[in-house]
């Protein structure tokens, strides 16, 4: 699969209270941003865990994008934060296991931010365009059979 | 799938089981788990070998310390029909509650991928002397990522592989340390993951075999039982596999380690996978009681009998893991150690985990240190 023609898979984790709306609000203003973003909705970008990120990309996923409140206008007061402590560490991990750093990022949108959203979006996606499959995708697929899911 | 429980019988000779029902006594997750039975569990592999064992959840409770195994009158492998039966469970789709939202898994299933371009070795400073190939290569396992995924409780689990490495240079030996080593696939065979073990082992052999070694150090007790004793059993490997107190052991028989003064009281856990299951209990001894001025004190369950740090292979951590850690600690403490030395990863992270636990209390509070760390430390130049 050449560059020209590969389209690739990005998970985003959005909190409740700021990324999400900010997303729903990229919609509703008809903003355009791509398709490869498939959004999973968490309470708190603090509950994003080592072990949501790292499955993700034991399923193929080519990029996460986490996406929290700001610091000073998170929902639970400390959720975004917690978010950024525990990002320290699953980037470690990722790095440490073969990922390139750059497959996962932390951002903070409010949820007056529709624009920013439709922007992290379009430059999260051409970054993990230009990296190409990921590292585990290129190889077999059988990782993939643990979870039930098949990728077509 | 009822062929294959039913090999497992045979092979573990659950069929002499004579239901007086020791191994739940003894059983050290049965003693807070009043729901969970050894007993029954064999029960149910006889009877039928059917779903009914398959979907009981309980066949992810165990912690396979072997316990059991050592209690049981009839001599039943407790432990290798758990064993069979994971495996069958995995086929049908049955799962293990990971602890850790399954991080250590993804982290392993991530590993059985080929060509992967690890970094893992920034731990090695320049005092360590490594090389690419050579006779004896240090396997490390995955104590660099255990060390990232547990930095909130501040364990240090590397600590026991530089020791490692520096009582090896002292010994003259220059180990190899693989750059792009493997997971030894321990936790994923014992969670039924039996297809991903088997890409682990054949990596880490093929690998092994490219570096020219012929013996391989652990100094991690899971690592060192899955060399022994699972990767022979599916694959062709002839290393010679050595734990890192045996080494030791040794070189003090042969007068070449020397140390230092160590003016402290301390007591040993033994950890189930070098005790039980590969009847180590001497060799550990040994290297603590060669330090001069140390007061060694054993805890009142100790060698065959010792319980287990109340996790194994990252599935079911519950508050009945942690009262058999706080049981376990109370136990250590009560021997008026000041020092409780352990010989494995997993161990240190579980009990160090039970004394973060605000309600653990101060009898539950004591210093633990690695046994290879505290021997290193004390190594005469």
């Amino acid at each position: 699969m050449d560059n020209q023609t590969f389209e690739p898979k990005i998970v985003a984790f959005c909190c409740n209270w700021c990324s999400y709306p900010a997303a729903d609000g990229a919609g509703v203003s008809r903003l355009q941003y791509p398709t490869n973003i498939r959004i999973v909705r968490v309470m708190c970008g603090g509950r994003v865990t080592p072990s949501f990120v790292l499955k993700a990309f034991e399923l193929v996923q080519m990029g996460v994008l986490v996406a929290t409140c700001h610091f000073e206008d998170c929902h639970y007061m400390f959720g975004a934060r917690k978010a950024a402590d525990v990002h320290k560490i699953t980037e470690r991990l990722t790095e440490m296991i073969g990922i390139e750093k750059e497959r996962l990022k932390l951002d903070w949108i409010s949820s007056a931010e529709a624009t920013k959203f439709a922007k992290v979006s379009k430059e999260f996606v051409e970054t993990v365009r230009k990296l190409g499959p990921s590292p585990i995708k290129k190889q077999n697929l059988d990782v993939l059979t643990k979870s039930g899911l098949n990728e077509k | 799938m009822k062929n294959s429980i039913a090999a497992a019988v045979k092979e573990s000779k659950a069929y002499l089981c004579l239901e007086c029902g020791k191994c739940t006594g003894i059983c050290p997750i049965s003693r807070f788990n009043h729901g969970y039975s050894p007993r029954i569990l064999v029960n149910k592999a006889i009877r039928s070998g059917n779903l009914d064992l398959l979907k009981d959840k309980n066949i992810w409770a165990c912690l396979t310390c072997k316990l059991c195994d050592e209690r049981c009158p009839a001599g039943i492998d407790y432990i290798n029909l758990t064993l069979a039966t994971r495996l069958e469970a995995q086929k049908i789709g049955e799962e293990a509650i990971c602890s850790h939202g399954g991080a250590a898994q993804s982290l392993m299933r991530i590993m059985a991928t080929p060509n992967l371009e690890q970094k893992r070795m920034d731990w090695i400073d320049n005092e360590l002397k490594i090389t690419q190939s050579g006779e004896v290569l240090y396997f490390v396992g995955c104590l660099p990522y255990f060390d990232v995924l547990f930095s909130d409780i501040e364990v240090n689990t590397l600590k026991a592989a530089k020791a490692s490495i520096k009582i090896l240079n002292h010994l003259g030996i220059t180990p190899v340390v693989l750059s792009q080593e493997r997971c030894c696939g321990h936790d994923l065979l014992w969670g039924g993951d039996l297809e991903n073990f088997k890409k682990l082992a054949e990596y880490n052999i093929n690998e092994i075999k490219k570096s020219g070694a012929k013996k391989i150090i652990f100094s991690c007790p899971e690592g060192y039982r899955t060399f022994k004793i699972d990767y022979p059993k599916y694959f062709e490997c002839d290393f010679k596999v050595q734990h890192i107190t045996e080494v030791i052991s040794e070189a003090i028989s042969n007068n070449t380690l020397k140390f230092k003064n160590f003016d402290k009281v301390v007591t040993f856990q033994d950890p189930c996978r070098l005790g039980r299951h590969l009847g180590i209990y001497d060799e550990p001894r040994n290297a603590i009681t060669a330090v001069p001025d140390l007061k060694f004190i054993e805890m009142v369950r100790s060698r065959k009998r010792a319980i287990c740090c109340g996790v194994s292979a990252w599935m079911n951590c519950t508050t009945y893991s942690k009262s058999i850690q706080l049981a376990r600690l109370k136990e250590a403490k009560e021997t008026e150690a000041e020092l409780l030395v352990l010989s494995c990863p997993k161990c240190e992270i579980h009990f160090n985990c039970a004394m973060k636990d605000e309600k653990a209390g101060k009898q539950a509070k004591i210093e633990t240190i690695q046994l290879v760390t505290l021997i290193a430390d004390l190594v005469k130049e």
